[in-house]
């Protein structure tokens, strides 16, 4: 009938539509986190020794850390040692991977999320990085990528063919030193994607890496490294989803994104981890370090995310504005409902003159979802006539769920320009019975709001991935619809 | 078309109709009336079905179905449409799109098809010239910025749109100024049909002087306590409704 606490329960309580468990033999090695464990897998991914020093320094960094507790977030603590830190489906067979020799299961589960990796099948204009627990399983279109100078495939791949790119820019923008997550994942870490657009080169093809966590009590640990050299163009997103069950899992990933002169570089995150049951057991913890780096002038890089899923998430995709008249773009949906936590937001750094930030950042809490905006915009001494403008919007529907603020505001620099707008609504009783009284649904009322609410964003993402994006909004809030 | 029997209503445990009759023919307009707190928009309210007005007794049929069991969406499907007294915004909701998902949802309810937005857009400029709305609005969110004029003249354009058999208009008069209030009438008087009956529920005998009713009540204490012409109308206008509260008591 009408929009009380138990109805509008109702409305948001919808079945999660990627839960399913996919049985395939696995290589999962024991839980327990040491130097051991790190060379071990160094070892399964047959890694250069620099790359195994580099791992142990950042682990050994990490022992000296403490978790942090800032966040506007609640969990038990996290046993580090209870995890399994790789697990990869068994191949049949070694040499080199080529669509042919994947796991026909593993397709099937990919196709299953709507993802499939059979080029003649596959989206128009998008290659895929598909990450399975540890490991990448396949890589789409590389030739035709090739054949442009973009080099896109999987992490530990690029670690051992273009060790020179990766030393290079592994690191370069979010050290090991810089948060406790960061520095696990610097340990640890065992696929992700590297992407490399050289000089002058545009993208010719969205790129994409789709994440899934398939294993019991294993955690994720990947790390994206996108390098934009000058002048070059290119869009990526990610997609993520992982099985229902009853225990957290950890899921710490690094992404850097370096982009040099002229460069371009869009980066989209539709991230729908499993976000736990209605009593907040279980679901994915979702804490992970995304910063981009405008390397050189009037370089441009933009963050785009729609976080439906995951029990608790932890990111602030960042800008360093580094260049003169570099731009940074931060545009995020976040959803919290049932029982979940976001504390997300960006960091704005402007070092460089005439540099220009925007921030949108729409947040909307259902059930009892706790929903935190944080976010710095830092103007650094020489940031000359650098400007910011945010926008943070918060909507809530029902009365037991939150919403929360924390914009940090940093000005060293007497000409920068830095403005912040912030507003909360409420879907009230008035508004669902002026649409039904028009002929509309409940659902169809909450969907248009929330959709209306979040347009501005939707609009950012590739347009595929803009329906999807909707489509995905409307599965979670709206019930059991669709 | 409607026959109200003996309805009551209660908000929050208080009862505020009291055993309503009222009958509406196909095509008849009717104007209800009464002072303030006597029940009127409780009335255009629990009609609509909105939630917390409680029906404590009565019944209302409408084409014969017992409208009270039907939830709010199920009315405007059979052709129930209420103007309201005061419009709500829904903020990033394009109005033009909004018009046509109410429009679409209907038709489905119906088993009709869906109008294509080429179809749609033909019809919502001709309706929208019915009430001399800026197309400006139309690309505006719904009721995001408009006055109070522009409001109104909004909810009509929706009713025009959506061709309801029953149309409830709630103080559709209040705070407009002459000039709106003719172009509101106009609008009104254009819809008038053999196949559509209205409810006017106003404050004042001065919307009648444009929309000409068949039938005048006037409410008092969450009952009609009378029922006549125009004349009535121009009646109270003169003598004001405490004689009438008097005759009630």
């Amino acid at each position: 009938m009408s929009p009380t606490p138990d109805t509008v329960d109702e409305l948001i309580r919808s079945g999660y539509q990627h839960g399913f468990v996919t049985e395939i033999e696995s290589d999962t090695v024991p839980a327990g986190l040491s130097e051991d464990t790190i060379r071990m897998i160094s070892l399964k991914k047959q890694e250069p020794d620099w790359m195994l020093e580099w791992r142990l320094k950042a682990y050994r960094h990490w022992l000296t850390l403490e978790e942090p507790e800032w966040a506007h977030v609640q969990h038990p603590p996290i046993d580090f040692q209870a995890i399994s830190y790789y697990s990869a489906p068994k191949k049949k067979g070694d040499g080199p991977k080529s669509l042919d020799e994947v796991d026909p299961q593993l397709l099937d589960a990919y196709n299953k999320l709507g993802i499939p990796l059979d080029e003649q099948k596959a989206l128009a204009g998008v290659a895929v990085d598909a990450v399975f627990d540890s490991v990448s399983v396949a890589t789409t279109f590389r030739k035709n990528l090739a054949e442009a100078g973009v080099i896109f495939c999987a992490m530990s791949e690029a670690v051992r063919e273009h060790p020179e790119l990766v030393q290079k820019y592994l690191g370069s923008v979010v050290p090991h030193t810089d948060n406790y997550f960061a520095c696990l994942n610097s340990a640890v870490f065992t696929d992700g994607t590297f992407v490399f657009i050289p000089r002058g080169v545009r993208c010719p093809m969205e790129l994409s890496t789709y994440f899934r966590i398939n294993e019991a009590k294993t955690g994720q640990f990947e790390r994206t490294l996108i390098v934009a050299e000058e002048g070059s163009h290119v869009s990526y997103l990610e997609g993520c989803t992982a099985p229902m069950r009853d225990e957290n899992q950890l899921h710490a990933a690094v992404v850097e994104l370096i982009a040099l002169e002229d460069a371009r570089i869009k980066y989209s995150t539709v991230q729908n981890w499993y976000p736990g049951d209605e009593q907040g057991r279980g679901g994915i913890y979702n804490f992970v370090t995304k910063r981009g780096d405008c390397r050189g002038d009037r370089s441009h890089i933009s963050w785009t995310q729609v976080e439906t899923g995951s029990a608790i998430t932890w990111k602030y995709p960042s800008c360093i504005l580094r260049g003169n008249d570099s731009v940074g773009e931060f545009y995020s949906v976040a959803v919290t409902r049932g029982m979940q936590q976001a504390d997300t937001g960006t960091k704005m750094i402007h070092l460089g003159r005439n540099t220009r930030s925007t921030i949108v950042s729409k947040g909307i809490s259902a059930g009892q979802g706790q929903n935190t905006y944080r976010g710095l915009v830092r103007m650094a001494q020489r940031a000359e006539n650098a400007r910011n403008h945010s926008q943070c919007d918060s909507l809530l529907i029902g009365d037991r769920c939150g919403a929360h603020t924390f914009p940090y505001i940093e000005v060293r620099n007497p000409t920068a320009k830095v403005e912040h707008e912030a507003t909360t609504s409420k879907i009230s009783e008035d508004q669902l019975f002026y649409c039904r009284q028009r002929g509309l649904s409940e659902e169809n009322a909450v969907s248009m709001i929330v959709n209306g609410f979040c347009k501005e964003v939707f609009n950012e993402l590739p347009m595929e991935f803009a329906v999807e994006a909707q489509k995905l909004l409307n599965i979670t809030l709206e019930g059991a619809v669709g | 078309m409607l026959s109200i029997k003996n309805l009551q209503v209660a908000i929050e445990g208080k009862d505020i109709l009291r055993g309503l009759n009222l009958d509406i023919g196909a095509g008849e307009v009717h104007a209800i009336m009464g002072p303030n707190g006597s029940g009127k928009s409780t009335l255009s309210h629990a009609l609509a079905g909105r939630d917390g007005y409680q029906v404590t007794g009565g019944e209302v049929l409408f084409d014969g179905r017992d409208l009270l069991a039907l939830e709010p969406e199920q009315r405007a499907h059979l052709g129930v449409f209420l103007g309201m007294q005061y419009p709500v915004e829904l903020p990033g909701v394009n109005n033009m799109m909004f018009m046509r998902e109410s429009l679409n949802a209907i038709r489905r309810a119906r088993g009709e098809e869906e109008l294509d937005a080429v179809a749609f857009m033909t019809r919502v400029r001709d309706k929208a010239r019915l009430v001399d709305l800026d197309e400006k609005l139309l690309k505006r969110n719904v009721n995001a910025g408009f006055s109070g004029g522009e409001k109104k003249r909004n909810e009509i354009l929706q009713m025009a749109m959506l061709e309801p058999k029953l149309a409830i208009l709630d103080e559709t008069d209040s705070g407009l100024d002459i000039d709106a209030l003719r172009v509101i009438a106009g609008g009104v008087n254009a819809l008038r049909s053999p196949e559509r009956s209205i409810i006017l529920i106003t404050h004042y005998q001065r919307l009648l002087d444009y929309i000409e009713p068949d039938f005048v009540h006037v409410m008092v204490g969450g009952r009609i306590v009378r029922s006549g012409d125009k004349s009535l109308a121009l009646e109270l206008e003169e003598k004001g409704y405490g004689w009438i509260e008097e005759e009630a008591a």
